[in-house]
C-alpha cells in the first residue's frame, strides 16, 4: 500500500501515532498527481505550495496534542466551491481568471478542521453534465478505462478517488452529480438532504435541488466527511438547524430487520444485464445480513427527467445571469453598446451545454409557457415528493443502480442531449424530493468498470443510508479494488 | 414543430446570448426533441396539486440586523474586467 492509496482513517491513525506526518502525506499526493493526472485530467488546479503550508500547519497542530478526523489529510475540492485566493472556474471559460475574495462555509470548514486543500477537481461546466466532457478544461477520463467517462457532473471528484489522486473530494449533485460518477469510478459518493450541508460560496446551478458531498475511497471516510461539513450556515438561508449526529456511530455493521424497498419502477426491462446481476447479488448479500425487502412502487419515476430539466434550466437561467462580464470573469472585446457586450461575452464564455440550457430554461419561463412547462413541472415534482413519502411509510430505505449502464464511452452521447439526460433517470429523483442517496461500489461489468448500488433515505436518514452502505461493504471486497494506472 | 428558429434567435435575445446561425439550426432541432419529450407531463392531472418549488418547508430566515464586516471596495473590484476609480466600468449605456 503506498501513501496515496491509504483512507481517511488509515491516515489518521498513522498521524496520531506520529508514524507519519501530513507534510510525507502530502508529498505523496502530489507526486501521484503529476505522476497519473495527465492521463486522467481530474485537475483544472493543483496547489502545492499552498497545499505544503497548510501540512506543515497541521503537523504543528497534531504536534501539539490537537487532532481532529481530518487534520493532515488530502483532499480534492469541485472547481465550483469557491476558494480564497485560488483561481475558481466551475470548468468555463466565462469564469476567467476569477480568484474570489473568500471561501465558502464548507471549505473554511474543512480547513479548520485541518484539512490539506491539493487542488481543484474537473467537472461539466457549471455541474450542468452526465460525463465530465462538458468542461473548459477538457474531458476527465474515467481511471478504470480511459477511453470510458468517468460521469459527471463532478468528474474529477469522482476520477481523482478512483486514480488515488485525493484522499478524499467534494462534489455536488442537483441530479445525480455525486452518486452518477461515484458509481462509474467504483468509489463511495453521498448526496445529503437538501438543507444539510451549506451552499455559501457553492457556485450556483440549480437552487432548489443543488447539494454539497463528499467522495470517498469506503463508507467510514464518507460519514466522517460529511460530519465536516454538514450544519445549519446563517449565510445559506435553506440550510436546516438540525443537529449534525456523529455518522461513524451509525456505523455498526448491524442490518437485521432493515426494511429495504424495492421500486418496481427502477428494475425495468432494458437494464443492462451487469446492472442487474450486481443488484441481484447485492439484494442477496443484505437478504444474508437479514434485512427485509418490501416491493414498493414510486409511480411517478417515469416523469422525473422531465420534470428535472424543466426545473433545473429554469433555475439555470435565472443563476447564469449574473455572467454578464461586469463584475469578474471574462468580457468579450468590441461591444458596440452594453447589451451588444452581454451577448458576446455570453456567447464566447459558455459552452454547448451550459447555452442549451440557459435556452431551454428562459424558454419555459418565458411569457405564455410559465404555467405550461415550469409550474407544471412544479406540480409533477410535489407528485413524485409525495411517491417517497408514501414508500418510506412502509421502508427504512430504498435500493435502487444508480445508473442504468456501466460507464459510455467518450463521445458516445455528445451529439443527442436527451440520450444523456435519460441516463439521470435513476438518481434525479433524489434530488426532486430533496431527500438523500449514497452510491456504493456493488460490482464489476464484464468489461471491467465499477457498478455502484443506491440507497435512499427519508429526508435527515443518512445515519440509516451510511449504515446501510457500510453494512453492506463490511460483507463485500468491492471497494478494495483497485484501478490500474 | 413545438419551436421554430425565429422563436429561439427571440429566446436567445432574452437570454443575452448571441447564437450564431449554426446554432441557431443546432439548437431548434435539440429544443424540439427535448420539448416534445416533455410533453408526457400532459399525461397526469395536476389539477389541485400544490406547486413545489423548494424541497423542504423554508421560511423566511431572519437574522440580526447587525453590522459586519463586508470584502470592501478593492476586494470587490479585483475581478473587474475594466474598472475606474472605485467603479466597474461598462460601454455606452444610453446612446
Amino acid at each position: 500500500m503506498e501513501l496515496f492509496d491509504l483512507t481517511i482513517h488509515e491516515l489518521h491513525e498513522r498521524l496520531k501515532k506520529k508514524e507519519l506526518s501530513s507534510v510525507e502525506a502530502t508529498r505523496a499526493m502530489l507526486a501521484r498527481i503529476e505522476a497519473v493526472d495527465p492521463q486522467v485530467n481530474a485537475y483544472i488546479t493543483v496547489t502545492p505550495e499552498e497545499a505544503l503550508a497548510a501540512a506543515e500547519a497541521a503537523d504543528r497542530r497534531i504536534a501539539a496534542g490537537d487532532i481532529a478526523p481530518l487534520t493532515g489529510i488530502p483532499i480534492g475540492l469541485k472547481d465550483i466551491f469557491v476558494t480564497k485566493g485560488i483561481r475558481t472556474t466551475c470548468a468555463s471559460r466565462i469564469l476567467g481568471n476569477f480568484v474570489p475574495p473568500y471561501d465558502g462555509t464548507a471549505v473554511a470548514k474543512l480547513k479548520e478542521a485541518g484539512a490539506v486543500i491539493v487542488g481543484k477537481l474537473n467537472q461539466d461546466e457549471f455541474a450542468m453534465g452526465s460525463s465530465g466532457e462538458s468542461s473548459a478544461f477538457g474531458a476527465t477520463k474515467n481511471p478504470w478505462n480511459l477511453e470510458c467517462i468517468p460521469g459527471g457532473s463532478s468528474s474529477g471528484s469522482a476520477a481523482a478517488i478512483a486514480a488515488r489522486t485525493a484522499t478524499a473530494t467534494l462534489g455536488t449533485d442537483t441530479g445525480g452529480s455525486i452518486r452518477q460518477p461515484a458509481s462509474h469510478c467504483g468509489c463511495v459518493g453521498l448526496r445529503p438532504t437538501y438543507g444539510r450541508v451549506s451552499r455559501y460560496g457553492v457556485i450556483a446551478y440549480a437552487s432548489s435541488l443543488d447539494q454539497v458531498g463528499p467522495l470517498t475511497r469506503d463508507v467510514t471516510d464518507c460519514a466522517l466527511m460529511l460530519g465536516a461539513v454538514a450544519g445549519h450556515d446563517p449565510m445559506d438561508s435553506t440550510s436546516i438547524d438540525t443537529p449534525v449526529p456523529d455518522y461513524t456511530k451509525a456505523l455498526t455493521g448491524d442490518v437485521k430487520g432493515l426494511k429495504l424497498g424495492l421500486p418496481k419502477e427502477y428494475y425495468i426491462e432494458g437494464l443492462d444485464p451487469d446492472v442487474k446481476r450486481a443488484l441481484d447479488e447485492a439484494i442477496e448479500t443484505y437478504r444474508g445480513l437479514g434485512a427485509e425487502f418490501v416491493d414498493i412502487s414510486l409511480p411517478h419515476t417515469d416523469y422525473a427527467v422531465a420534470t428535472y430539466y424543466l426545473i433545473a434550466t429554469a433555475e439555470a437561467s435565472s443563476n447564469l445571469a449574473r455572467y454578464e462580464g461586469v463584475r469578474f470573469g471574462h468580457r468579450a472585446e468590441g461591444a458596440a453598446n452594453l447589451i451588444d457586450m452581454f451577448r458576446k461575452t455570453r456567447a464566447e464564455g459558455f459552452g454547448a451545454e451550459v447555452k442549451r440550457r440557459i435556452m431551454l430554461g428562459t424558454y419555459a419561463l418565458s411569457s405564455g409557457y410559465y404555467d405550461a412547462y415550469y409550474l407544471k413541472a412544479q406540480k409533477v415534482r410535489t407528485l413524485i415528493m409525495q411517491d417517497f413519502l408514501k414508500a418510506f411509510e412502509k421502508v427504512d430505505a430504498i435500493l435502487t443502480p444508480v445508473a442504468p449502464t456501466p460507464a459510455f464511452r467518450i463521445g458516445e452521447k455528445t451529439s443527442d442531449p436527451l440520450q444523456m439526460y435519460l441516463s439521470d433517470i435513476f438518481t434525479i429523483p433524489v434530488n426532486l424530493a430533496g431527500t438523500c442517496g449514497i452510491s456504493v461500489p456493488a460490482g464489476m461489468s464484464g468489461s471491467g468498470l465499477p457498478i455502484g448500488l443506491q440507497l435512499i433515505g427519508r429526508p435527515f436518514g443518512e445515519e440509516t443510508i451510511l449504515r446501510a452502505a457500510h453494512a453492506f461493504e463490511q460483507a463485500t471486497a468491492w471497494h478494495q479494488r483497485k484501478a490500474q494506472l | 414543430m413545438k419551436i421554430t428558429k425565429a422563436e429561439v434567435d427571440a429566446v436567445a435575445l432574452l437570454a443575452r446570448l448571441e447564437l450564431t446561425p449554426e446554432e441557431t439550426e443546432t439548437f431548434t432541432g435539440q429544443m424540439d426533441a427535448i420539448l416534445a419529450y416533455v410533453e408526457k407531463l400532459n399525461e397526469l392531472d395536476t389539477s389541485g396539486i400544490i406547486p413545489t418549488s423548494h424541497a423542504v418547508p423554508v421560511e423566511n430566515a431572519f437574522r440580526a440586523d447587525a453590522v459586519r464586516p463586508s470584502i470592501g471596495v478593492e476586494n470587490a473590484l479585483a475581478n473587474a474586467p475594466d474598472r475606474v476609480e472605485g467603479f466597474f466600468r461598462v460601454p455606452k449605456v444610453i446612446e
